[in-house]
């Protein structure tokens, strides 16, 4: 029995580099592709995900082009139209379905046109997060040691200051507000839920076998970093950054509700919720259909980060 | 445990100084000017303005005036509003207690109805019950707060007449309840899925099999068994969540007319009264630090496996 | 040393009435769960029964069903999506299946305890042994919190715990897996229990650690004069304490027998190939013996024998009819006491 053991491991010596290496290459190579097309599976088949999945296309086709829904200008102001002419709401996709703003304006053209800022804040915050954070938080997990520890206080700092509060801070600063200028205040403020998830999925994943594998074989670290540790820790990324996407969308209209978010003459829906608030006795539907518009998309968003975390990890249910 | 307290303390004083600083530069680097903003529209002497600047001290390098405010602050001095000439710890003084006020009974009102939620879909997982639960969190979720409040407002003050749109200067701890259940509710819909997974995670676990094969009554299990255990996560969320509420409550107050410390950022931002954002933003960054050290502190208080050296 | 009665009809004897029969007694017990894939058939008709002081191993590879019988015997099956359609389980001749929750309840802990396989995920991680030990006390004789904590010490200083004044305060994850395990055992014993359920109380531990916990187990088994339901897959481990065996496969008990005569001559071929696959010092240098095959799939088990497709001697019998378990004799026909087989060909497998 020794001497059958010493000889596995003599024997195994040289072999078992290759043997791990293989593993890893088995695992570079399949593991990606069984847990996405495992998720690919599961979503198909959860109507959480197949109900969000068409709003979203339907609210991307209208933001990306709002003519399909309107023929109305959503600044096309006639102030005889006032908002006391109530909404024809039996007139189906007309300028008049949800009636007028107190300046006049189609309600409905408004809400179409609408979605491209809400969305645009959306999509382009989340895809700024979503580099940065996982950057910052790759180098700070990966690297560790001083690194990490300064990458995790600067992290720190930005986590501490309430998101809203702190995008009041900057928006103010600015005389005008077009969309760019939201997009990079929110960025700048919220990348750090990002990092921390993505540092504390790397420090998991730079212990796994097939990491180790690569490092033994001479990997170069840029090699290791984005071939073998992101393609893997990436899942949990997509998730908050899905879910996040819903919250940024939400604090666009809030900023503009605020009256330090987008301004005219952006046609946003957190706008026309601001302005119609003085409304809100009289013609509450003027405040209550953009907050519908809101909702919805939000709860799109969210609903499929839901289904995509449950089909990442289906534990969590 | 006392080490590692000590160590945790010195970690803040770098990220104090971080986000003091970061708030500060946000403020006095980017355009925007209090003496501009004082005078308003009129027109004014430019030599006037210099000089009312060089008495603030609102002329020297950014970096100067950072290490003023800061050694300022350390001796208790949150600095004096320019156009109200009142001192800003007074300011605070006045907004803070009422924000307070709405955080607190906000985090009462969603840890506990939060944490019943979510007990009782995690019991009964995959039922009828778990998927009304997660339809309402969702609905919580998707609503921007803001709408929610105006919603609450629309029916409860306008539609229903029960209470007042706004909240009267004094903030009476019952004006607060509604406005502290729309600034709440956000987090009671993140509170409940937390439980109700954390619940149905742990009712899986052996060892409530064993409290089951002990012969323990069905009360016990849950109620001591399932609980401390479910709770680590939960408490986990709470701990921070309390920043969180009193960063939130700027748009809360917003709408109910509030007169708390939304109130006064949102003035202070409009006049770009730089001492009293940064102090307002420098002690809710105190409050979420202090919070989640106690929130790590309490973590292994609940869980042993958890031990700080 | 060990005078056990080994005469006792195994399985369930329902006539033998000394000392008022045995003190546990499953009739024809059948578990199913509902998954999505359809119903899993987990246990199919399964008789056994342990009398006081009686050791019965219960043997089988994994999804085999032993361990869902004891989940049954002892109520905690997850039900749904388990289901118990047809059965009975006696303990002291009254059916417990037919109990209400409350009357189960004061059974479990006190009458029947049972130890866990992974005594690490099965004790609380969260509350100190002391308080989970003193809690059986609490619970089932009210006593107090200081009381509680008085007897669990005791009860460390019964297993063997070393320094269990000072140790009864600590958390699970502070003991060794062998220390854990000892903990499982002192819990289980705490009240006296009457039958004492280990579900492969050793499988998680080191080889030599194991051999101390099975020892300490049998020894205060002894002492207290319980019956011991000892599950396994390990045929190693119930040669020296169990008193009859029961073989189990793919939800049915395919064999039973006195522990002594079944490692000595099988009937039925599943045991023989059990018995073959264990390394022995006295076969160094030969291939060793593997069962063929991979276990039953229980949603949809083989027709006839569940163990045809891998048995060696396998006819065209066995794939049509569902073998019985019937007793087994000498060539003579001279009775064997206890000797059960469901095999068609018991004759051959026995009597070579």
């Amino acid at each position: 029995m020794p001497e059958a053991l010493e000889a596995t491991v003599k024997d195994g010596t040289p072999v078992a580099p290759d043997a791990q290496v293989k593993a890893a290459d088995a695992a570079k190579a399949e593991k990606p592709r069984s847990l996405w097309s495992d998720a690919w599976h599961d979503l198909r088949r959860n109507p959480l995900f197949v109900v969000s999945a068409i709003l979203i296309v339907f609210l991307l086709t209208m933001s990306a082009f709002p003519g399909l829904f309107t023929s109305a200008d959503p600044r096309h102001a006639d102030l005889a139209k006032h908002y006391l002419q109530k909404p024809n709401w039996g007139n189906l996709f007309a300028e008049d379905w949800f009636g007028y703003d107190v300046q006049g304006r189609s309600i409905y053209a408004r809400v179409i046109y609408g979605a491209r800022a809400s969305i645009a804040v959306g999509v382009l915050v989340t895809l700024l997060v979503t580099v940065i954070g996982t950057v910052t938080g790759m180098l700070a997990g990966y690297f560790g040691g001083w690194i990490d520890t300064l990458l995790s206080r600067v992290t720190d700092i930005f986590f501490g200051i309430p998101f809203i509060l702190g995008a009041m801070v900057v928006l103010t600063s600015f005389e005008q507000r077009h969309v760019w200028v939201v997009i990079l205040a929110l960025a700048f403020l919220g990348w750090t839920q990002i990092a921390r998830v993505a540092r504390g999925s790397v420090i998991t994943i730079k212990q796994a076998d097939y990491v180790m594998a690569a490092k033994a074989l001479g990997a170069s670290t840029s090699r290791i970093l984005l071939r073998h540790i992101l393609p893997n820790a990436i899942a949990p990324v997509i998730v908050v950054a899905t879910i996040a996407l819903g919250g940024y969308i939400s604090a666009e209209a809030t900023l503009s509700f605020l009256g330090i978010g987008l301004e005219a003459p952006t046609v946003s829906w957190g706008v026309d919720i601001s302005s119609g608030q003085e409304q809100l006795r009289n013609a509450a539907y003027v405040l209550i259909i953009p907050s519908i518009m809101v909702s919805i998309t939000v709860l799109a968003f969210i609903m499929l980060g839901d289904a995509v975390r449950n089909a990442l990890d289906p534990k969590l249910r | 445990m006392g080490r590692y307290v000590a160590r945790r303390l010195l970690q803040m004083i770098p990220v104090f100084i971080g986000s003091t600083l970061l708030v500060f530069l946000m403020m006095y680097a980017l355009p925007g000017d209090p003496v501009r903003a004082l005078a308003g529209e009129q027109a004014v002497d430019q030599a006037q303005i210099a000089q009312m600047k060089k008495d603030l001290g609102l002329d020297l390098p950014i970096w100067q005036q950072y290490w003023n405010y800061l050694t300022g602050l350390f001796q208790g001095d949150f600095g004096t509003q320019i156009a109200t000439q009142r001192p800003v710890a007074e300011v605070i003084g006045d907004a803070f207690p009422i924000t307070v006020r709405l955080a607190l009974f906000a985090f009462a009102f969603t840890a506990i109805v939060g944490i019943a939620m979510g007990v009782l879909a995690g019991l009964k997982a995959d039922t009828f019950r778990d998927r009304g639960l997660l339809v309402v969190t969702l609905l919580l979720i998707s609503v921007p707060s803001f709408v929610l409040g105006f919603l609450a407002q629309y029916f409860f003050a306008h539609q229903l007449g029960w209470v007042e749109p706004n909240v009267s200067a004094l903030a009476e701890s019952h004006e607060l309840i509604l406005p502290a259940v729309v600034l709440g509710s956000l987090s009671l819909a993140y509170v409940a899925r937390l439980t109700r997974t954390s619940v149905a995670e742990n009712l899986r676990s052996d060892y409530m099999r064993t409290a089951v094969a002990k012969g323990l009554p069905r009360r016990r299990i849950v109620g001591v068994h399932l609980m401390r255990n479910s709770m680590i996560p939960v408490v986990t969320f709470l701990g921070t969540d309390i920043g969180t509420l009193m960063g939130g409550a700027v748009v809360t107050e917003g709408i109910f007319n509030v007169q708390g410390v939304g109130y006064a950022v949102f003035g202070a931002l409009k006049s770009r009264e730089g001492s009293t954002v940064v102090g307002i933003v420098t002690l809710i960054v105190v409050v979420y630090l202090v919070a989640s050290l106690l929130v790590d502190l309490l973590y292994a208080v609940l869980d042993p496996r958890i031990r700080y050296a | 040393m060990t005078i056990i009665d080994k005469t006792a009809d195994v399985p369930a004897s329902r006539g033998s009435t000394d000392g008022g029969g045995p003190l546990l007694d499953v009739r024809d017990l059948h578990v199913e769960f509902k998954t999505r894939d359809g119903v899993v058939k987990a246990v199919n008709g399964v008789n056994y029964s342990v009398s006081a002081g009686e050791t019965l191993a219960v043997l089988g590879e994994s999804g085999s069903g032993k361990s869902v019988t004891a989940q049954a015997i002892m109520g905690i099956l997850d039900m749904p999506p388990g289901r118990i359609p047809q059965g009975e389980i006696l303990f002291r001749g009254q059916d417990m299946l037919t109990m209400g929750y409350e009357e189960r309840r004061k059974i479990r802990g006190q009458k029947i305890a049972m130890i866990f396989q992974d005594a690490l995920s099965s004790l609380n991680p969260v509350l100190s042994v002391g308080y989970q030990l003193g809690e059986m006390f609490r619970v089932h004789q009210g006593l107090s919190k200081k009381d509680a904590k008085a007897k669990a010490v005791e009860l460390m200083d019964r297993v063997r715990i070393p320094a269990a004044k000072e140790r009864v305060d600590d958390y699970p994850h502070q003991f060794s897996g062998g220390m854990r395990q000892r903990i499982m055992i002192a819990m289980a014993l705490a009240l006296e229990p009457d039958l004492i359920i280990a579900d492969e109380p050793t499988t998680a531990l080191d080889v030599t650690v194991q051999a101390q916990v099975m020892d300490l187990l049998a020894e205060l088994q002894r002492e207290y004069n319980m019956g011991l339901i000892l599950i396994t897959h390990d045929l190693g481990v119930v040669a020296d304490v169990a008193d009859k065996i029961a073989v189990m496969y793919a939800g049915r008990i395919v064999e039973t027998a006195p522990v002594h005569e079944l490692y000595k001559r099988p009937a039925h071929p599943y045991t023989r190939g059990l018995l073959d696959s264990i390394p022995r010092l006295d076969q160094k240098g030969q291939e060793l013996y593997a069962i063929k095959g991979l276990p039953p799939n229980l949603l949809k088990i083989p027709s006839g024998c569940a163990f045809n497709p891998r048995c060696p001697k396998a006819q065209d019998v066995c794939r049509t009819d569902v073998p019985a378990l019937l007793s087994v004799t000498e060539r003579d026909g001279g009775e064997l006491p206890g000797r059960r087989s469901a095999c068609h060909f018991w004759k051959e497998q026995i009597h070579g």
